[in-house]
């Protein structure tokens, strides 16, 4: 047969597919209910763009590890070494680079943050590769080994850690032009917290473009729903696999980088910390899929700042309660993946 | 006589603990459509997936156009069965419900990195048959009726050129209108020398358009040979088959 430029047969008939809006929904309306409880709306901004900015961290953390379990089923529990390993590595390279991270010149600073990303990103991902060729191969289909074994691996990671740069805790500080916050009125939201929330958005959009507008983007939500049909089709999800794994773990790398200089200090324990918040949130936001993760990492960030404001005492437990009202109202999380 | 594609020889497969095919041995001849016969529990899925590798032999072997592909010989994994030309419908369809129809034939595509990169006039062939493919083009799978989802399903599996095309049940839960659809879409492949091994449960459906027929029973073949010789024997049939699958045509 000829092969020509195939029309899209798109008719004018075509019934449109609803597209599931309550979830995201979720994420103005408590923006909006917490309005009226914060007394003032300066307040609430500056609460609102800390939690945007936390949830964009958490999302950037969180995204491979759904990808992960969604292509095999696989439950990482060492996902939180690659954070600290990211965070440990900036360290290195900013303190390397005193003389650009000192300078009051905002773009010698992030001359500084982008190479300490992009090294933290590599380390991480070369150390995903390892993980997985040595932890998690063996155990594919085992969920209670799987358990197990990464978090043996993260306790190892951090011992390694620890044996690398020590066991104390490394200050973090931000650079010099990132300090401080920009006034919006009566409002004061802190500048690293924009870039936060700018180095986010690229991210969301970077995955988007590749699982929506790429072969290889198809291939894994096919495989996040069907992985022996993706097989059967002639693709290797291993493979695959493998590329997501690897991915997954630069990007927890990158959000190290990011959440230790939210913190501002770095210790080994840190990504066992994170842990917790990222379980809720693909939990919540429904096991394999980028969306739900997305609205998820969103509602634990402003749910987190908003209590932590408003009664920190429960501020712990808040996140608790949020994924089990969640769960309650949808089981499968807010964005169930179809066939699973 | 014609050449055969696909060789099973004395296959046996066990899942788990369980021992499925019992020296499963038949031909699917090149160029013609074979059906697999035989009632629910008889092995024919089994026999499907062992040949795609998602089950492997335990005893045997599986050669495709001569070369071995499962058994002890050299057991392949099942893409790269799949990268022999071997397309598979599985009897649950296995279309990813939450990927547009587009987006279905797009991956089924293998060599298609981007939709202008199918084959046009395939594509048309298939909207010919499949009129609700083009119409329901940017509609997430799953949303689809049972009959659509299976049109998918066959139109993905023929969306390229494939040298053997397994089919599992296609014709299951479809109303008749459709499967006669269906038949004319199979007997168009047909004709195009295409080859097929059939699971069909529906005897009017592997009348239409069986060369040859298997028919299986507690993991053995029981029979094979031609279709039209099966078709003219009540007798055979109502041995071999049972009443509740003539009382199907």
């Amino acid at each position: 047969m000829m092969s020509t430029r195939a029309a899209a047969p798109v008719s004018a008939s075509i019934p449109s597919a609803s597209f599931d809006l309550l979830p995201m929904a979720l994420v103005p309306l408590l923006a909006l209910l917490a309005l009226p409880l914060m007394g003032s709306s300066s307040t609430w901004l500056t609460l609102t763009v800390a939690g945007l900015a936390m949830g964009m961290i958490i999302f950037i953390i969180a995204s491979g590890l759904t990808l992960v379990f969604g292509l095999m089923d696989v439950l990482n529990f060492g996902h939180g070494v690659f954070i600290a390993l990211g965070a440990f590595v900036a360290t290195s390279v900013l303190g390397s680079m005193n003389d650009w991270t000192s300078s009051e010149n905002i773009w010698h600073n992030l001359a500084a943050i982008f190479p300490a990303m992009l090294v933290a990103m590599a380390i991480a991902g070369a150390v995903g590769f390892a993980f997985e060729r040595v932890l998690v191969r063996p155990v594919y289909g085992q969920h209670l080994k799987q358990i197990l074994i990464t978090m043996g691996g993260m306790i190892i990671g951090e011992e390694l850690i620890k044996v690398v740069w020590g066991p104390a805790q490394i200050p973090l500080p931000l650079p010099e032009a990132l300090r401080g916050s920009l006034l919006f009125g009566d409002a004061a939201v802190e500048r690293y917290r924009l870039l936060a929330v700018a180095v986010g958005l690229i991210v969301l959009l970077l995955m988007l473009f590749t699982l929506n507008r790429t072969k290889l983007g198809l291939l894994i939500r096919a495989g996040v729903q069907d992985r022996e049909m993706v097989e059967s089709l002639g693709y290797r999800i291993r493979r695959l696999f493998i590329g997501v794994f690897v991915a997954g773990s630069a990007l927890a790398g990158l959000g190290g980088v990011l959440w230790g200089l939210y913190q501002q200090t770095v210790t080994p324990q840190m990504g066992a910390q994170v842990n917790v918040l990222i379980f809720i949130v693909i939990i919540i936001g429904g096991l394999g899929s980028t969306l739900g993760c997305l609205v998820g990492a969103l509602l634990v960030g402003l749910m987190a700042n908003y209590t932590g404001f408003l009664a920190p005492k429960v501020a712990m437990f808040s996140n608790i309660g949020l994924m089990v009202a969640i769960l309650l109202w949808r089981p499968q999380g807010l964005y169930p993946v179809t066939s699973r | 006589m014609t050449v055969p594609l696909l060789q099973l020889h004395e296959v046996h497969t066990h899942i788990g603990a369980y021992h499925i095919l019992h020296g499963v041995d038949f031909e699917v001849p090149k160029g013609k459509v074979t059906v697999l016969l035989g009632r629910n529990g008889a092995g024919k899925t089994t026999t499907l997936r062992t040949i795609m590798g998602l089950w492997k032999v335990s005893r045997g072997s599986v050669h495709f156009d001569d070369e071995p592909i499962g058994g002890l010989q050299g057991q392949r994994s099942t893409p790269e069965i799949a990268q022999l030309g071997i397309a598979y419908v599985p009897e649950n369809m296995g279309i990813f419900a939450d990927l547009t129809v587009r987006e279905n034939l797009l991956l089924a595509a293998r060599k298609a990195r981007r939709l202008d990169q199918i084959d046009t006039h395939r594509l048309e062939w298939l909207f010919g048959h499949f009129p609700a493919l083009k119409k329901f083009w940017l509609y997430p799978a799953g949303k689809l009726s049972g009959g659509q989802k299976q049109m998918l399903a066959i139109a993905r599996a023929m969306v390229e050129p494939r040298r053997l095309l397994l089919i599992d049940e296609p014709s299951k839960g479809l109303a008749p209108a459709i499967v006669q659809n269906l038949i004319s879409a199979l007997r168009d492949l047909k004709s195009s020398d295409t080859t097929v091994l059939l699971v069909e449960q529906n005897l009017a459906m592997a009348k239409a358009l069986g060369d040859k027929v298997v028919v299986m029973d507690d993991g053995r073949i029981v029979h094979q040979g031609p279709m039209t010789a099966l078709a003219a024997s009540p007798d055979l049939l109502r041995r071999l088959l049972g009443l509740s699958l003539g009382a199907s045509e």
